[in-house]
């Protein structure tokens, strides 16, 4: 087995006592004790992710722009200048889903995507065929030289300008926009659900940084309250909710794809020619138990099956998303087969929980 | 945590104590309790229904993973700790102060076959991953 690459974090979270597990090639803290605990102090105060192993691709040139309008399937012409972002899916030619991920406009040009751990390699391939393919001239660089500390909760902004001072670049910043320079850049967005900052800094600082956050009373929280938070949250997860086998249409993702412009991107033809298999939303089961993923939903326009399922410490109930029939939609009765056991279930349209309030009835 | 002495264990992780009306007391250790994660449900057997020694009898659901629980021996169940059902995490709090449910063992035979607390230590141990 090849060895595991470690986040400039690793040995502050062995101090701490986490437990670690491997994750996308990574050795990564699942949880410093409880992630339920964790999860609960995310939405009650803050927390702080160390999400180091995402890949920061930063891309630069004058044909920049052009290119991402047609790697991308949401459209970077709605970049209004440094510090705006839209989160994307990438396709390919059949309009299967590469990846989830985030574009930032950066100063002087700079476009930074940060995209998923497990997919990094996968993607900077795909990224240079396809610039090579275009005869494009803009110039890729993985910026592994970078740390990502994500703290995030309804106190985190304010946590984090008490404890880093250079965090004051980003004091005004409006949601889900960025405000930095290409070695230190934070952004106000969030895998969580919650109000709070992405920090993408040098690897250097990561841990002073994280001492100076911890110092502010900001507790750290792994892997698994990630999971939950971003459950509850409504966010998908590439891998389990969708991957190369299915659109975004049928992901729940069709609000990221921009068809308005008439440019041309990679997989607009096929979303035309193909007619969604599968709608996408959320289960909350209503008798006890536990839903997980796999499991299959039974509703009355026939089978579907869980991407994702857990339970949400926030809403006190288990949940899930699904890939579900064509016709099935929000408040429809459904049913889980849980562990040789069919439950009942009903079908709610995500996300179950934003900024602490929960927004479904268990 | 060692696992206490005053008890007897399964190799599939409960614990067990003998009580002077002749039931047996049945939780988990704190060994699977930490290997589980924050326990968020557990279904119980129900009182009433008899068990072979070994069978499933009821599971607990983490946050990450579903564990089943096995009748330590063959018997009865005579009650279940259904105020879990609002504290699970007392299981992760207290693994050996919180009972699962109370059995009346069939076959008295069957309590020789169980493991004591340096016989249960070894299995935790081997089983650390």
């Amino acid at each position: 087995m090849a060895e595991l690459r470690r986040t400039p974090l690793n040995a502050v979270h062995r101090e701490s006592g986490a437990r670690m597990v491997p994750f996308a090639g990574w050795d990564m803290p699942l949880h410093y004790g409880s992630q339920l605990e964790e999860h609960l102090r995310t939405r009650a105060d803050s927390s702080m992710f160390d999400v180091s192993h995402m890949q920061v691709l930063d891309l630069a040139g004058s044909q920049v722009r052009d290119f991402l309008r047609y790697l991308l399937a949401n459209d970077v012409a709605k970049l209004h200048g440094p510090g705006s972002a839209v989160y994307s899916c990438m396709l390919d030619e059949s309009g299967g889903v590469l990846d989830d991920l985030i574009v930032y406009a950066l100063p002087l040009g700079v476009y930074r995507l940060v995209v998923n751990a497990g997919t990094a390699d996968k993607d900077v391939a795909w990224i240079a065929q396809q610039r090579e393919m275009r005869g494009n001239d803009c110039q890729l660089r993985r910026r592994d030289d970078l740390a990502l500390i994500a703290v995030q909760g309804p106190r985190a902004r304010e946590r984090t300008l008490a404890a880093c001072p250079p965090a004051a670049i980003a004091a005004d910043v409006a949601r889900f926009h960025a405000a930095g320079d290409a070695d230190l850049w934070i952004a106000r967005t969030g895998y969580t659900g919650e109000d709070g900052y992405e920090i993408m800094l040098r690897a250097a600082d990561a841990e002073s940084w994280w001492r100076a956050l911890a110092a502010q009373g900001v507790a750290p929280a792994g892997l698994g309250a990630r999971d939950t938070l971003r459950l509850e949250a409504g966010l998908n997860l590439y891998g389990a909710d969708m991957d190369e086998s299915v659109t975004p249409m049928e992901a729940g993702l069709a609000w990221t794809v921009d068809l308005a412009s008439d440019r041309d991107f990679i997989g607009k033809q096929a979303l035309f020619e193909r007619q969604p298999r599968h709608t996408f939303f959320g289960v909350v089961l209503e008798d006890k138990g536990v839903m997980r993923a796999h499991q299959t939903a039974r509703t009355a326009q026939g089978d579907g099956r869980l991407t994702s399922g857990g339970y949400g410490p926030t809403v006190r109930a288990s949940i899930g998303l699904a890939r579900l029939p064509p016709g099935v939609k929000p408040g429809d009765a459904a049913e889980v087969e849980v562990r040789d056991r069919w439950l009942r279930a009903r079908i709610v349209q995500p996300p179950f929980v934003r900024n602490g309030r929960i927004l479904i009835t268990a | 945590m060692q696992a206490p002495d005053n008890l007897k264990y399964t190799e599939t992780h409960e614990w067990v104590r003998q009580e002077a009306d002749g039931t047996l007391t049945v939780g988990i250790t704190f060994h699977a309790q930490e290997m589980l994660g924050d326990v968020v449900f557990v279904d119980m057997p129900q009182a009433g229904r008899s068990y072979r020694q070994g069978e499933e009898c009821g599971v607990i659901e983490s946050v990450k993973a579903a564990a089943d629980i096995y009748a330590p021996v063959s018997g009865e169940i005579v009650a279940a700790n259904t105020a879990l059902a609002d504290a699970p995490e007392k299981v992760n709090q207290a693994p050996y102060e919180t009972w699962l449910f109370k059995i009346r063992p069939q076959n008295a035979a069957e309590l020789q076959s169980l493991l004591d607390a340096a016989g249960y230590q070894k299995v935790a141990d081997a089983d650390k991953h």
